[in-house]
């Protein structure tokens, strides 16, 4: 469904994402994670049209959409979450989401109706009325995923929806997102809660200082030797086989 | 809220405000209110994009003074008739929005800047039309009197009141329609966080060069009605800073980004203005000290202004320490 | 400007030339260099309002007014006290910086809650009370103050120039580069350089970022406080006289680059050659035109400004 191309981007001297290729396979939930400063989020803004990419294109459904603008690939199905959360902060919960229905839908009524309906599925309904800047940490992550949702995409591009939640509140979210597959949105996700990435993608693709070092099944993932050293630093691999060895 | 529950408000402000001149007969107090109406008109389309897309414009008068010298010099030049100049003003003005904002909001200049910038325009537009020769230059611009209803010229101030009036009503009518459009909810979102807006879909030049049209060609609407009113114009009068001062302080003093805030505001400003005038014996500037003191508390002791002050009191009169929700928020269709 | 219609006069003998008038080397040397003078005084202005940028991030709608107010502040030490412009900077520039700390911690700061477009707001609201409570005060009327030396000029040999343009343009000169010496070499331009980096950091560090936001907005107003001293000798002041130099400062701010004071400094003689030069080859009324056209143009389309500073 979504194909992203050779995609490099750089900032000044700085190379945030280098000649990375990978697609996402529709009806499935596709991992994304790496280190710190690793270049995700900056990838899913080149993604989304935010960023544009210095070299490389983004293909949905194979149509070039790289010169396209944000709004336009949310028209074609595209919507993202923010990793550090973007409310509209001076209005109503109701509201924020309502501003996402209106993608698809022209009346005001039935945007707001369908605000309503979205509110109860990540469970924001107790706050609907409430102004978004009055929202805990974890209810401004439930509305980026509200007002994503609200547009109806295909292809669900989330930055760590997860981070900042207690582990009982990730628990509450996990079949939240599994839910969305089921209903047939494509979902790539940005997420270091390892256990909650593992337990939910299908596919990981491993990011590292811009590069694409490892991608495969989970369990695959997990085990590669390049990965562990890209989290634990040098060395660390090796380290962590003579460990396994000492005790197996 | 139904449609009904919606407008009801509107035609109840404007019914009783029609009732005026059948029983105030002092023609001074008349002409106070007819320019409270002037006012008011060029603050609701001010309002418009900086109230509710939180655009800031410091040269309205860019708008207002379009309107008003279209309006006149058609007349005067062409000969043509005022309703339609004046029609025609107010398409003028958007034109001018149009292209002002196409040009700013394309370079992406937004706070401070955007504000800066529309100042600009405006000072340029008085400039140039205090050195041409078809404004009159600094002569200005009579229209001759010529008092026929055709001829948007009344006998009775009581009449222009009224035409006044619906004009504002149009300004009522207008904001709240997009209060409740696809449109208001991008232009609010759009003022609240761009990025954000975008991921939705939402294209933030397309829907504030919109806001900018529809908010010039308001305010271009009450510089024809100026024009029609007062039948002269000069450079400062039409482009001045004085008008961009009142288009945006009325709407913050009486409760930015609500539909009856830029009248409220209006007549509240203009009340203040005229009884400081009148307690401090016409001492120029006086009533603009007092805009300039206003604009500074109501930013600091009341950012919903006076509309949003009289809510809280009154709920608080009705039902005290009881929570209450706004009544935008609730919209109240069931689904 | 008596230079400039001479100049003119001098140029209608060249009309023949259907692309710009020509002029004698002399009068246009003399253009550039009472364009350099003029300049140094609008780079003064400008400095206040690009350090008060540089480090609050605010635009002060209010510098037009308060420079106003310090010329009013030059005439009255005058008539009443017979006080020499130059000798009246001695209380004029801590009695600014006073009044400009007040504005900034018990006014501007509390009443825009952090909020840029409140500040947008709030120094427009100021701008609008500063100016009419001295229409109010002192009328519409255009006021100039006598002193001896206002007439006295320079002979350059090829070029005439007023002494008090001198004086000011040298003064000017010497207070950017104390202003530069007190931020690169005090503690207090440590802290303030500290806040315009990372305000954040530096409130963690223990500097009281409301304080230092204060002495900025205090400095930037005494820099008016000087300019006022400076252009009272032969300048005007009337309410609005204010007005017609803070667009000139806008624009040398965004021409320099918002928040740059070497930007400003270049800026401030660029604008001042340019207007001067302007005037000499399109006439007065048109150059009124020219400043809000920069001034239009660099945000169109350069809005880092022309020399590349950051946005
Ligand atoms: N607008 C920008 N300008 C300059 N550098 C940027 C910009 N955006 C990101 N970077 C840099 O690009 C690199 C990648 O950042 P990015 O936010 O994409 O990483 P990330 O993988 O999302 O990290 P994290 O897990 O911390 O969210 C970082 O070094 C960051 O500092
Ligand atoms: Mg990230």
């Amino acid at each position: 469904m979504l194909r992203v191309e050779h995609v490099t981007r750089r900032f000044g001297g700085l190379v945030a994402v280098n000649d990375v290729s990978l697609t996402v396979a529709p009806g499935r939930i596709t991992g994304l994670i790496g280190p710190n400063g690793a270049g995700k989020t900056t990838l899913f803004a080149v993604i989304a049209g935010f960023v544009a990419p210095s070299a490389g294109r983004v293909l949905l459904d194979d149509i070039d959409v790289t010169a396209e603008p944000p709004h336009r690939r949310a028209v074609r199905g595209i919507a993202r979450t923010f990793q550090v959360v973007q409310p509209f902060a001076g209005l109503t919960v109701r509201e924020n989401i309502a501003v996402g229905a209106h993608l698809r839908h022209r009346a005001r009524a039935e945007a707001l109706c369908r605000a309503e309906a979205i509110a109860a599925e990540v469970g924001l309904s107790a706050a609907l009325d409430e102004p978004a800047a009055g929202l805990t940490v974890a209810g401004r992550k439930r509305l980026e995923l509200a007002r994503a949702l609200a547009t109806e995409p295909r292809l669900l591009l989330l930055d760590e929806v997860l981070a900042g939640l207690n582990p009982s509140e990730i628990r509450d979210m996990i079949p939240v997102v599994r839910g969305l597959r089921d209903r047939g949105i494509t979902i790539l996700m940005v997420e270091h809660v390892m256990q909650a990435v593992m337990a939910l993608s299908e596919h990981i693709y491993v990011l590292a200082e811009g590069r694409l070092i490892a991608e495969g099944a989970p369990e695959t993932v997990a085990r590669d030797a390049r990965v562990i050293e890209a989290y634990l630093g040098h060395g660390a691999a090796a380290r962590l086989d003579r460990a396994r060895a000492g005790h197996g | 809220m139904s449609r009904v529950a919606a407008y009801l408000p509107i035609a109840a402000v404007v019914a009783l405000a029609a009732v005026v001149p059948l029983v105030v007969t002092s023609n001074t107090v008349i002409n106070f209110l007819v320019f409270t109406l002037i006012v008011a008109v060029a603050a609701q389309g001010w309002n418009l994009l900086g109230g509710y897309g939180g655009q800031y414009s410091f040269g309205h008068a860019a708008f207002f003074g379009t309107g008003a010298y279209v309006t006149a010099l058609l007349q005067t030049q062409a000969g043509w008739n005022p309703w339609a100049t004046v029609l025609l003003g107010i398409l003028a003005g958007a034109a001018v929005g149009a292209v002002i904002g196409f040009l700013s909001f394309r370079s992406g200049l937004r706070g401070s800047y955007f504000a800066l910038i529309t100042l600009a325009f405006a000072e340029v537009f008085r400039i140039l039309a205090n050195a041409a020769g078809i404004t009159g230059g600094a002569a200005g611009v009579l229209i001759r009197l010529d008092v026929r209803p055709e001829n948007f010229q009344f006998a009775s101030r009581g009449t222009f009141f009224w035409v006044g009036l619906a004009v504002v009503a149009i300004g009522l009518v207008l904001t709240r329609a997009i209060e409740r459009s696809r449109f208001g909810a991008h232009l609010v979102a759009v003022r609240e966080n761009e990025d954000a807006a975008r991921a939705l879909g939402v294209d933030p030049l397309r829907v504030k060069l919109l806001a900018i049209t529809l908010s010039a060609g308001l305010t271009a609407a009450s510089g024809g009605l100026y024009a029609q009113y007062f039948l002269f114009l000069d450079a400062g009068i039409a482009y001045g800073a004085w008008i961009s001062v009142e288009a945006l302080v009325a709407p913050i003093i009486g409760g930015i980004g609500t539909v009856f805030g830029p009248l409220v505001g209006a007549v509240v400003l203009q009340g203040l203005g005229h009884l400081t005038g009148h307690l401090a014996g016409e001492i120029p500037g006086i009533s603009l000290v007092v805009f300039g003191a206003l604009l500074i508390l109501a930013v600091a002791f009341a950012p919903d202004g006076a509309t949003g002050m009289a809510g809280r009191l009154w709920r608080r009169w009705r039902r005290p320490a009881t929570p209450t929700t706004t009544p935008t928020a609730t919209g109240g269709e069931r689904c | 400007m008596p230079f400039a219609s001479a100049a003119r006069a001098a140029g209608r003998e060249f009309i023949s030339n259907p692309v710009a008038p020509m002029f004698s080397p002399e009068i246009v040397a003399t253009a550039v260099l009472n364009g350099l003078l003029t300049g140094a005084v609008y780079a003064l202005v400008a400095l206040g309002l690009t350090l008060v940028y540089g480090v609050l991030h605010i635009i002060n709608f209010a510098h037009g007014a308060l420079l106003t107010a310090a010329m009013f502040a030059v005439l009255v030490l005058k008539l009443w006290l017979g006080l020499d412009p130059y000798v009246a900077m001695v209380p004029l520039v801590p009695l600014f910086f006073i009044i400009g700390y007040a504005l900034q911690r018990f006014v501007i700061g509390p009443a825009s809650h952090g909020n840029d477009a409140n500040i947008l707001l709030v120094t427009l609201g100021l701008s609008i009370l500063i100016e009419n409570l001295l229409l109010a005060i002192f009328r519409s009327d255009t006021r100039t103050i006598d002193v001896p030396y206002a007439f006295m000029s320079i002979d350059l040999d090829f070029a005439l120039l007023a002494l008090p343009r001198v004086i000011a343009f040298g003064v000017s000169v010497v207070v950017a580069a104390a202003l530069w010496a007190l931020l690169a070499l005090t503690d207090t331009g440590k802290a303030i350089r500290a806040v315009a980096k990372e305000k954040l950091g530096a409130a963690l560090v223990g500097i009281d970022v409301a304080h230092v936001y204060a002495v900025t907005f205090g400095l930037g107003t005494a820099c008016l406080a000087v300019a006022a001293c400076l252009l009272m000798p032969t300048f005007y002041v009337s309410p609005r006289a204010g007005g017609a130099f803070v667009f000139v400062a806008f624009t040398i701010v965004v021409l320099g680059g918002m928040g740059s004071i070497p930007g400003a400094l270049i800026g401030g003689l660029f604008i001042g050659v340019v207007e001067s030069l302007s005037g000499l080859y399109f006439g007065e009324s048109l150059g009124q035109i020219g400043i809000f056209a920069i001034f239009i143009a660099i945000l169109l389309f350069r809005p880092t400004g022309l020399f590349g500073a950051r946005a």
